[in-house]
C-alpha cells in the first residue's frame, strides 16, 4: 500500500495536488493550520487507493508532501 | 508488516532548507527551488555552488537553498555571476531571476553575459508580472492582461508586445543551451527539469552559457485562485510562449 503524508504546518491549501492526483483522493479539509490555511488531506478510507505516483509531491510548491510506497510482493512470496 | 517494507519515495532534497517559504499559496517558485535543489545534488555540485540571487520574490532564495550566495543589485545577477565565476572558476555559479528583474532592468546584463558565452547558468522564472511590488506590468505581461499599472489591460499599441526572452537568448552567439519549460503540470515539470539539467551541464562540461525559462503562476497578482492560475499557464501563456528547446549546441544550432 502506498500513502502520502501531508506536513500540515507547511501546506498552504493551494490544492494544486488535488488537480494532478490520478485517483482524485486529495481534498481540502475543514481544519486550519497555524498560518490559517485549510490544509490538504486524504480521507483515511481513501488512502488505500493511493498509487504512490508522487505527482502531488512533484507539483507541491511548499514541499509539504512526502510519499511512501510499499513494493508489491512477487508471486510466490509469503 | 507492510510498514516494514515501506519506502520513502519522495522527500525534500537536502539542498532545500526545511523551512516555510514566504511565497503565496500556489506560487511556482517553490517548485523551481526544488528542481534546482535536486539538480545540484544529482550533478554533484551542491557543495561547490555559488548562487547569485536577484531582486523580486526570489530575493530570499539564499534562505531556502543551502548553498553560498551573493545578492545582486536589481537586474545585475548575470553581471555579478560573471565576476563570481571569474574569481572562482572551479565553483558552479548560477543566477536565479524573475521576469521583472531579468527582462526589464536586467536586459543589458543578461544579453551581454549570454553573448560573451560566460560559463554560468541562469534560471529565469517568468510569471508575467512584477510579483513582489504588487503586480505591476512587466515586459512579459501578455496583451490584454490587467495589472496595477495597466488597469484596462496591456495594449499592443502603447506598451508593445511581450518579450520572448528565450528566443532572444537563443539568437546570441555565446549561448550553449536555451529552452523554455513550464511548471503547470507534472509532465511539464519533469520536462522542465530535463531542460534545467542540460543548462546546468553546459557549465559543468564547460560548454558555455545555459539558460532556462520557466513559465510559472502568480495567483495573487493575477487575482485568481491557485488552480485557476495554474490553468491560465496552459490556456494563455503557452500559446504565446511556446515550450521547447531553442538552442542546443550539442544538436547543431537552433530548433
Amino acid at each position: 500500500m502506498s500513502r502520502i503524508a501531508v506536513q500540515e504546518d507547511r501546506c498552504k491549501g493551494c490544492m494544486l495536488c488535488s488537480t494532478v492526483c490520478p485517483v482524485q483522493i486529495i481534498v481540502q479539509s475543514e481544519r486550519f493550520n497555524q498560518s490559517g490555511y485549510k490544509v490538504a488531506e486524504v480521507p483515511a478510507e481513501d488512502m488505500e487507493k493511493c498509487t504512490g505516483c508522487t505527482s502531488c509531491a512533484l507539483i507541491c510548491p511548499d514541499l509539504a508532501i512526502r510519499v511512501y510506497r510499499t513494493p508489491k510482493k512477487k508471486k510466490g512470496d509469503e | 508488516m507492510s510498514e516494514m517494507n515501506e519506502k520513502l519515495v519522495f522527500d525534500r532534497p537536502k539542498a532545500v532548507i526545511d523551512r516555510p517559504t514566504h511565497y503565496c499559496p500556489g506560487c511556482h517558485h517553490g517548485v523551481a527551488h526544488r528542481l534546482v535543489g535536486e539538480l545540484l545534488e544529482e550533478l554533484g555540485v551542491f557543495e561547490d555552488t555559488i548562487l547569485v540571487s536577484s531582486i523580486g520574490c526570489s530575493v530570499f532564495l539564499y534562505n531556502y537553498l543551502n548553498v553560498d550566495a551573493v545578492e545582486a543589485p536589481h537586474g545585475r545577477a548575470p553581471a555579478v555571476a560573471t565576476g563570481v565565476k571569474a574569481a572562482r572558476k572551479d565553483n558552479f555559479v548560477f543566477a536565479y531571476q524573475g521576469d521583472g528583474d531579468l527582462a526589464s532592468i536586467g536586459m543589458a546584463e543578461i544579453l551581454h553575459a549570454a553573448n560573451r558565452g560566460e560559463k554560468i547558468s541562469v534560471v529565469f522564472v517568468n510569471n508575467t508580472v512584477y510579483g513582489m511590488t504588487g503586480g505591476q506590468m512587466a515586459p512579459t505581461t501578455l496583451i490584454g492582461q490587467r495589472t496595477t499599472t495597466c488597469p484596462s489591460g496591456r495594449c499592443l499599441e502603447h506598451e508593445g508586445a511581450p518579450i520572448r526572452m528565450t528566443e532572444i537568448i537563443a539568437g546570441l552567439g555565446g549561448t550553449a543551451f536555451a529552452a523554455r519549460g513550464s511548471l503547470d503540470n507534472v509532465k511539464n515539470i519533469r520536462q522542465a527539469k530535463k531542460y534545467m539539467r542540460k543548462a546546468f551541464e553546459c557549465q559543468t562540461q564547460n560548454k558555455g552559457f545555459g539558460f532556462v525559462e520557466l513559465l510559472s503562476a502568480c495567483p495573487t497578482n493575477w487575482k485568481m485562485t491557485p488552480v485557476q492560475a495554474n490553468e491560465r499557464i496552459q490556456t494563455e501563456m503557452i500559446p504565446y510562449f511556446p515550450l521547447g528547446v531553442y538552442k542546443d549546441t550539442d544538436e547543431g544550432g537552433a530548433c
